[in-house]
């Protein structure tokens, strides 16, 4: 799970083009949204992307992505439990 | 009635890893891509805005172009009547081969919609706006070479009609990791700095 959630922030970091962001900045629990990360609805779906191409988790309804997408923790939690590669 | 007559206020020229602000070299890289060269412009002028990593390249040449011209003249206190005019002749054309390469592989489908959204060449104006505040007119316009000419009429215009306080116009152009951006600032408050260039003169410099 610890490997994930690096993994995850790295590949965040990265697809995001997050350029003034470390991984020592990303906390497990911080908000992805809003006064977090201050990620913004265009990340969102690059999040959906993320999930499809790299795990094989297909979104069926976006709306899951507001509980999906809380932070690094609740992110892991759904690939963990979903991930089909 | 006859028309005010308009004057430049400033102008920007970025090409060939250089940025050159109203005639002097502000500054310069050694020989490198846009993507790195950009990086290094925007770390030199201290620009406090991360969503300049998340644009393409022509809203990064655009972006800084407008930073440098629009940052003196622009406040947060008060409405400012900018109305922008950009054209080139690319159009979006570098991003939308990016896009197309990230769809073309049926095997391998995964459209990017942060790549996507920089698909038309008009977004940079609203980059440009959204970092400025501004809510006035924008065009963009695709020429095969920059027509000054018509450039110069339309920025009249907006200024004899009352349209616009001050225009931002230019070109920008990108393609390739080639590229060129020429912006000037027009209004009809006086200035002699420029009393004998037009925009012609100035982009030929």
């Amino acid at each position: 799970m610890e490997a994930l959630k690096e993994e995850l922030k790295n590949k965040i970091i990265t697809t995001l083009n997050l350029e003034d962001i470390t991984l020592e900045d990303i906390h497990d629990n911080d908000p992805l949204f809003g006064d977090g990360l201050g990620l913004d609805s265009i990340d969102a779906l690059e999040l959906i992307v993320i999930l499809d191409k790299d795990y094989g988790i297909k979104l069926v309804d976006p709306k899951e992505g507001k509980t999906i997408f809380q932070s690094i923790e609740t992110m892991a939690a759904y690939i963990q439990a979903n991930r089909t590669k | 009635m006859t028309p005010k007559k308009t004057y430049i206020h400033d102008y920007c020229t970025i090409e060939n890893n250089e940025i050159v602000l109203n005639g002097t070299s502000i500054f310069k890289a050694e020989p490198t891509t846009f993507g790195d060269f950009s990086k290094q412009a925007y770390r030199n002028f201290d620009i406090q805005y991360p969503k300049f990593f998340k644009m393409d390249a022509l809203s990064k040449l655009a972006f800084l172009g407008a930073e440098l011209l629009l940052s003196p003249i622009t406040s947060s206190e008060k409405e400012n009547n900018i109305a922008l005019i950009l054209a080139n002749n690319s159009s979006s054309l570098d991003t939308d081969v990016k896009y197309q390469e990230s769809i073309s592989d049926k095997e391998n489908y995964f459209p990017s919609p942060a790549v996507f959204v920089y698909t038309l060449p008009n977004i940079c104006l609203g980059e440009i706006s959204i970092r400025h505040q501004l809510k006035s007119e924008n065009s963009f316009f695709i020429f095969d070479a920059f027509n000054t000419e018509f450039m110069s009429h339309y920025a009249n215009i907006l200024l004899d009609s009352d349209k616009a306080d001050s225009v931002l116009c230019g070109w920008v152009e990108f393609f390739d990791d080639n590229y060129k951006a020429f912006l000037c600032t027009i209004s009809k408050e006086e200035n002699t700095k420029y009393k004998n260039q037009t925009i012609k003169t100035l982009y030929n410099k």
